[in-house]
């Protein structure tokens, strides 16, 4: 079981948490304005990392907060975690 | 018999205590202390078991957790049976009663010994794979069974577990697992700094290869000088005074899982001959380490020679060991076959006790130890060939070539030293990465993924003097890296032995002239591989070690390959020419040893296997004797049989009595949110597809909820109760997915809003009252809400109270019925309920379930989400095109909807099917066809039913351009007939809806 840093609460235990995808993926504005072949990419289109990968999770069974990790997906290792609308901080593997 | 075999003044175990035990029901006596293997060598007693596929006689070999054949079955009552435990590792206590496995009628007369003398030849690598594969219909009725009945290891108990497991979880600064010299002195050194340390260790006494170190001595801090055992003393009496350390012995650090979280396993009363009742047996440890330090030692390997695996064959030092800790000599007359100084060291103890020693084959050449055996009078061969053994249930010689001369020993035990594999099972669990060292040819630690350090033998540092420095370091750095610091300079013992570890070691198959593609010579003694297997199928092309080991089945049994992985390595290295490093390695799997369920599970079994959600109403429904479903975790009433009905008949009469009076339901399990605040109408228009900002405060809209994807999702009756406030209802099983969904949403997406998201399903009791007379049922309990027809037409929503409690009223209908939910405080919910009830019983009133549910809303064409919808159907599809608020620039899902595949004319749609002869119940989920291309489904049926009130089946299906369908004639086509069906409206009962409202 993982450690998950929630930056609201603190290091908890990943029992308490919810995946949710890769993160920084906006939402269009206009979704209309959007080709079939855009709208595809943002519905479908994901990376599939090895090594940093910015990813959602929700602190679920707490504070209940979406936040952004970094993780590496080699070693499930976290390095680092932080708000919604923040820009990942600069990393590097341990 | 026993006296000769156990050598007064050696070991730890009590002769002044004896212990009385049954091996296959035979008595013996053995000593507080013992171990059932050690009590049986000491009585003379090596045949334990026979081997998995040939049958073969078979001996205690090892020790420890590596112990591939004496497994045995523990028996302590009629419900505790214990199978698959290794004699090695059962602790005796008084009474103990044991028995062997795999034989048949007994170890010294097994029937199924064939399987050796005829039919071995015919049980090559790869049998099963060879062998069984055709005609397939014949494995599952004959092959499996005979051959689980053959390759059998114990029998699984009969009676469910009478035990109780416990769990705890656990933190610590420094995790030492392994209590041997290196883990004693990482743990009294990490203990030094203060940091909470816990050591943990598989055996009941710690103090690992110092409790059979014999002529040793290891210096203090000052002049003075310590025998092993007393070192070991000083150190645990140090430890057992710390607070800040937890010493576990018995417990087995079974798993290493991401983020320094370690799984323990404690044995509490395995070894006691008197359970104390309710006791727990086992107790999982759950421990997150800021740092571990592994020192879990090394395993002695086997020699692989030809008939190296008859009863009295067995490892050199656990020989050595049975002999230093259990005072037990392995036989009378002992050989030696040795790779590794370390097999002189086993021959100079048992020799000082009094064993004969008929003769030490080294496979190596002449060297400074073997020149100290013979000057002891040791008679010693070198470069010897081991061309095999003899003896029918225990060894009786064994037979070698050295300097071109072939001799036979006649013996009663045969020593094997084929050097020490560093124990890097948890290390690579973690995920570090092992490194070949070519030098001491085995495996070792190198760069670590988690935050620890492994120390001692475990890392290749075998000495006993290296090994205590080694742990101290790792003590001292594991506490530093956790943060504390370490006192006076690091102080490395010294040490004196009589007779050292020394080093050596071989891989492989021995050097030998017998043939080994004829020869018996086991690798994996286990699963019964031989070396002529792992040959033939390097010769079948299986190169990857990977391969080799499934084909072959070595290294797959319950002691994953301990002892014999690296030998299997060697062979296959030798048949291919290619390194070690070339070949990789088998990846190391958690549980480094079998893990009882019991452990596992802990409390969470039977009624806390899993949490079961009642509404308030629930009790009333058991009483009534209502049959109940599970829907996620909730227990719903599935129908209320009377006077012993069944399913079918109980639903035809809640049926017709909702149709026909009114019937009562406990809807108390749909989702409930409440949304609030300036900006909810807002967000419900974005989120959901219907439009909301006209819908007039004490009104309800049926809500629909795609996916970003266009598919439905969700489904549910949303009534707005002020202009900032709506009450949203979902499906049972949706209410958390959605909630998640909106707060994804709000929280990531439409940070704009000010809205706020509240759970209310367990806030409110539902209680949905149904039928034409629902209303002259609940009217008179009702105050201050006017519910008349013209006040509170359907699809309204309004506060007020009943039976003098505060009250939601939906006027809603699932049935197509006048009906209404009375939502009430839960607390209140029996209350009301009972009193609705009550009213009702004047008006023949039904209690109904899930089922009748079910039936009534299929025959008004109402879906369920995820009985018509399947995650690829849009709202069009499903014939709720109508719910979408065509004006709004967007909502979740709209953008999809325009996605080619999305619109294309030929998609599924929802209709209904009515069976042609009017009897036949259709199969949910079966296949539709069409007669003019009847090879092509063009769709299935989701739904279907008996219609009481129509007195015919119903059915709802998905069919491939549905709706330009309705009148054509389709088939359903099943193993045993054909079905011909109508496609209809899916609306089956009162198409007007005049039922209502009225
Ligand atoms: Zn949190």
């Amino acid at each position: 079981m993982l450690i998950i840093n929630c930056p609201y609460c603190g290091a908890r235990p990943e029992l308490e948490f919810a995946y949710g995808g890769q993160a920084h993926i906006d939402r269009p504005v206009q979704p209309a304005d959007l080709n079939d072949e855009d709208w595809t990419g943002y519905l479908y289109l994901r990376e599939n990392t090895k090594g940093i990968h910015a990813e959602r999770w929700r602190h679920l069974h707490g504070c209940a907060r979406f936040f952004n990790a970094l993780r590496d997906t080699r070693t499930d290792h976290f390095l680092a975690t932080y708000k919604v609308g923040e820009k990942a901080p600069e990393v590097t593997r341990p | 018999m026993s006296k000769q075999f156990r050598i007064k003044g050696t070991g730890r175990v009590d002769p002044s205590r004896p212990i009385n035990f049954t091996f296959d029901g035979k008595s013996y006596t053995g000593h507080q202390g013992d171990t059932l293997a050690s009590a049986l060598l000491a009585n003379g007693v090596h045949l334990v078991g026979r081997s998995f596929k040939y049958h073969r006689p078979r001996g205690i070999l090892g020790i420890g957790a590596d112990e591939p054949n004496a497994l045995v079955g523990i028996r302590r009552d009629a419900a505790r049976y214990t199978p698959n435990l290794l004699a090695t590792q059962v602790e005796l206590y008084e009474g103990l009663n044991a028995v062997s496995q795999n034989r048949n009628p007994s170890l010294e007369h097994d029937r199924m010994e064939v399987n050796d003398k005829w039919l071995s030849r015919f049980i090559p690598a790869g049998f099963y794979y060879k062998t069984f594969m055709w005609p397939k219909s014949a494995w599952d009725k004959w092959y499996e069974p005979r051959i689980r009945e053959a390759a059998g290891l114990g029998v699984a108990p009969s009676q469910p577990d009478p035990d109780v497991y416990t769990q705890r979880y656990a933190h610590c600064d420094v995790l030492v697992i392994g209590a041997g010299p290196a883990g004693l002195a990482a743990a009294k050194e990490a203990a030094a700094t203060g940091a909470r340390v816990i050591l943990a260790d598989d055996r009941p006494v710690m103090g690992g290869s110092l409790l059979a170190a014999a002529d040793t001595n290891i210096s203090g801090e000052g002049e003075d000088w310590y025998s092993a055992g007393a070192w070991r003393k000083e150190v645990l009496a140090f430890l057992e005074k710390q607070p800040n350390v937890t010493l576990l012995p018995r417990t087995i650090a079974f798993g290493y899982y991401p983020h320094n979280w370690i799984g323990l396993c404690e044995k509490l009363t395995d070894h006691l001959a008197v359970l104390a009742r309710g006791a727990p047996r086992e107790r999982l440890w759950q421990v997150r380490a800021a740092q571990v330090v592994i020192a879990t030692g090394a395993i002695e390997r086997p020699l692989v020679f030809p008939e190296n695996d008859r009863p009295g064959i067995m490892l050199a030092d656990a020989a050595r060991t049975y002999l230093q800790e259990y005072g037990v000599a392995v036989g009378q007359k002992v050989a030696v076959v040795t790779a590794h100084d370390s097999g002189y060291r086993a021959a100079h103890e048992l020799k000082a006790v009094g064993v004969d020693i008929a003769v030490i084959a080294d496979i190596r050449g002449r060297s400074v130890v073997s020149d100290r055996a013979v000057q002891a009078g040791l008679n010693v061969l070198t470069e010897a060939k081991i061309e095999g053994t003899s003896g029918k249930l225990r060894v009786s010689s064994i037979t070698m070539t050295a300097a071109g001369m072939r001799s036979n020993f006649a013996c009663d035990a045969v020593l094997m030293a084929g050097g020490f594999t560093p124990s890097v099972h948890l290390f690579s669990q973690s995920r570090g990465k092992l490194v070949w060292d070519n030098k001491l040819q085995a495996y070792l630690p190198g760069d670590s993924a988690e935050a620890e350090r492994s120390a001692g033998a475990s890392r290749g540092r075998f000495a006993l003097a290296e090994a205590l420095a080694d742990g101290v370091d790792a003590g001292r750095e594991a506490a530093q890296a956790a943060g504390f610091t370490p006192g006076t300079p690091a102080f490395h013992p010294q040490v004196t032995v009589k007779h050292a570890i020394g080093s050596g070691g071989y891989l492989g198959a021995a050097p030998t002239s017998a043939d080994l593609s004829k020869a018996k010579a086991f690798v994996d003694w286990q699963n019964d591989v031989t070396a002529k297997d792992i040959v033939l199928a390097t010769r079948e092309g299986f190169l990857s070690i990977e391969h080799v080991k499934r084909y072959t089945t070595t290294g797959m049994a319950t002691d994953q390959g301990k002892l014999s992985n690296i030998n299997a390595l060697g062979i296959v290295s030798e048949a291919t020419g290619r390194s070690i490093p070339q070949i990789g390695l088998t990846t190391f799997r958690t549980p480094y040893t079998p893990i009882t369920f019991g452990t596992l599970a802990g409390h969470a079994r039977g009624m806390l296997f899993d949490p079961a959600r009642v509404t308030a109403i629930n009790d009333w429904a058991v009483a009534q004797g209502a049959a109940f479903e599970d829907v996620g975790n909730w227990k719903r009433a599935h129908y209320f049989p009377k006077h012993g009905e069944d399913l079918h008949a109980a639903v035809n009469r809640e049926c017709l009595g909702v149709r026909k009076s009114v019937g009562i339901f406990d809807a108390s399990t749909l989702g409930k949110i409440e949304i609030v605040g300036p900006d909810a109408a807002e967000f419900m228009n974005r989120f959901f597809v219907n439009a909301w900002t006209k819908l007039g405060v004490g009104k309800c809209r049926y809500g629909v909820l795609l996916r970003e994807d266009g598919f439905v999702t969700d489904d549910g009756v949303v009534g707005r109760v002020a202009k900032d406030r709506f009450h949203v209802t979902t499906t049972t099983g949706g209410a958390a997915r959605v909630l998640g969904m909106m707060e994804d949403y709000l929280q990531t997406e439409w940070g704009d809003l000010k809205v706020w998201l509240t759970s209310t399903t367990e806030q409110w009791s539902v209680i949905a009252v149904q039928g034409p007379k629902a209303r002259e049922v609940i009217a008179p309990l009702i105050e201050d809400l006017d519910v008349s027809a013209e006040a509170f037409p359907h699809m309204s929503i309004g506060d007020g109270k009943i039976c003098g409690v505060p009250l939601r009223l939906m006027r809603v209908s699932f049935t197509g019925e006048l009906g209404f939910e009375v939502n009430v405080p839960s607390g209140y919910g029996r209350m009301v309920w009972e009193a609705i009830w009550e009213r009702g019983k004047a008006f023949d009133m039904v209690p109904y379930g899930t089922e009748t549910m079910h039936v009534l809303r299929a025959e008004k064409g109402y879906i369920i989400v995820g009985q018509e919808t399947d995650g690829t159907v849009t709202p069009d599809d499903a014939g709720l095109g109508w719910a979408i608020g065509k004006a709004k620039p967007d909502f979740v899902g709209k953008r999809s909807l325009q996605r080619p595949a999305l619109t294309a004319p030929d998609r599924k749609q929802l209709v209904g099917l009515i069976s042609s002869d009017g009897r036949t119940v259709l199969e949910e989920g079966a296949q539709i066809v069409d007669p003019a291309a009847p090879k092509v489904p063009i769709g299935h049926v989701t739904s279907s039913y008996y219609s009481a009130v129509l007195g015919k089946p119903i059915a709802l299906a998905l069919v491939r351009g549905g709706r330009q369908r309705l009148g054509e004639s389709l088939y359903v086509p099943m193993p045993d007939s054909v079905i011909g069906v109508q496609v209809a409206p899916t609306v089956f009962f009162d198409p007007e809806g005049a039922r209502v409202n009225v």
